[in-house]
């Protein structure tokens, strides 16, 4: 088992590249999907307060 | 062309298949983790630090795909006009920037075992660079005006500048001497990879296939509620 | 605005588009070849004959390790070895540690000067190639005959 993480002497370069590539991606996903549900939020909330976006553009003639 | 019908019917579609994306990508990432790690041979000359590959190669080829997703989504805007393209090329650059930033900072931790040292301003490490300078230029040129349309058009000439750079990047490695070495998988007379570490190499790259995809949809989606809020704002009378 | 002028202005778009890219390929290009001595990372020693070089001009030159060229000393961490592209052989001297991939037979990339017909080398990087396989298929490669022997020149590589 110590013989897997000391992957033959270059543990110091392997494992620090598998943290960074899941690492990043990680954030990466977290940060979208954070992103997408806050903005998708506050959309939802002006719609329920009667303020609603997409009728105000079709208003402005831009639909369709 | 309809300005928005297009995005909810894209839309509707996109959160389809988001749960699908999603589950591929822990399975392939899962699968390919246990393959990459515990099932794949070390290398004849590299020792186990071959295992690096499976976490970088994808990244490049990521960094590389995204670019010229960003690229097609530029020229759709700028031919067609469709915002829809405009919001994906605008998600894109920061997708692509973070697996250019995975590739170039695993490379690294492959160069120093193996070559000796972290960076060389050869062709193909300089133009990967390059390549991440060129998103993080798209990310600044798009959000630089007041108006997202003149934004969006500035990014989309930038990105499709840049994409002289990708063809430097794939044949760098043929046409001038580099420390980087030659193309192992897509090259002419097959692959030079043996089977036993090209199959989780092709498993790890298509968990972040659908990595990409995931969050592409995702920013998509973050960038079109977006542009609702700030259309709403723009035609509150108080705004 | 009628269908065919929207149409016709897209085609316009589109083409302005290509076009464009086709220029930009053609100075790209243009400018990579006119700077190509500064692109490429090493010459090789066949290139290094070929050029006029100012006494103590840095370079890099890269080649394969000739087989059975490796010597150590007489100095503590001295090593000298022969690097050839196939056509031109280069002895170089370096003082220092090797990178764990330096080995005969395999691809290295020295930077340094040219001192009479020797290469001093104050940084030595290892080049690996672009073949990956598992240390079993490579003693099995050996035991059929199939192996190309280390060393071995290979035409127009690197």
């Amino acid at each position: 088992m110590s013989e897997f993480f000391a992957m033959g002497g270059y543990a110091a370069f392997v494992w620090p590249s598998y943290g960074i590539a899941f690492g990043v991606m990680a954030g990466l996903l977290v940060w979208a999907w954070t992103s997408a549900r806050n903005g998708e939020a506050e959309v939802e909330r002006l719609r329920a307060a009667g303020i609603d976006p997409r009728r105000r553009q079709a208003g402005e003639g831009v639909q369709g | 062309m309809h300005r928005f019908a297009n995005p909810t019917r894209f839309l509707r579609l996109a959160n389809a298949v988001l749960p699908w994306l999603g589950a591929a990508a822990v399975l392939l990432l899962g699968v390919g983790l246990w393959m990459a790690l515990l099932r794949s041979p070390a290398d004849y000359q590299q020792g186990e630090t071959v295992r690096i590959m499976y976490v970088h190669v994808p990244a490049a080829w990521l960094a590389m795909a995204v670019y010229s997703t960003l690229a097609i989504a530029s020229a759709a805007f700028l031919i067609w006009k469709h915002p829809l393209a405009d919001l994906a090329a605008r998600a894109a650059s920061p997708i692509g920037a973070a697996f250019t930033v995975v590739a170039l900072a695993t490379g690294a931790l492959w160069g120093q075992p193996m070559w000796g040292t972290w960076w060389v301003w050869d062709a193909r490490l300089t133009s990967v660079l390059v390549l991440l300078f060129l998103y993080l230029g798209h990310i600044a040129l798009t959000n630089a005006f007041d108006d997202p349309e003149r934004g969006g058009r500035a990014g989309a000439v930038l990105a499709l500048v840049g994409v002289v750079n990708l063809p430097i990047i794939k044949f760098s490695v043929d046409w001038w001497n580099t420390l980087h070495q030659p193309a192992s998988v897509l090259r002419m007379g097959g692959s030079t990879i043996d089977p036993a570490m090209l199959t989780p190499l092709f498993v790890m790259a298509g968990g972040y296939v659908a990595v990409f995809a995931v969050a592409l949809i995702l920013r998509i989606r973050a960038l079109y509620a977006e542009r609702r809020l700030r259309q709403l704002r723009l035609s509150l009378p108080d705004a | 605005m009628s269908r065919g002028a929207y149409r016709s202005r897209k085609n316009r778009r589109l083409a302005l588009i290509l076009g464009g890219l086709a220029f930009l390929g053609a100075a790209a290009a243009l400018v990579l070849t006119a700077f190509e001595d500064s692109v490429v990372f090493f010459f090789s020693p066949t290139d290094l004959a070929d050029r006029q070089l100012a006494p103590g001009q840095r370079i890099r030159v890269g080649g394969l390790v000739e087989a059975g060229s490796v010597a150590r000393g007489p100095g503590d961490g001295e090593i000298h070895f022969q690097v050839t592209d196939g056509t031109t052989t280069l002895p170089i001297r370096f003082v220092g540690v090797l990178p764990d991939l330096f080995r005969e037979g395999q691809g290295v990339v020295a930077q340094g000067s040219l001192a009479g017909g020797t290469f001093e080398a104050e940084e030595v990087l290892a080049k690996h190639d672009e073949t990956y396989m598992p240390p079993e298929v490579a003693d099995a490669l050996k035991r059929q005959g199939h192996w190309q022997p280390d060393g071995a020149p290979k035409g127009g590589g690197s």
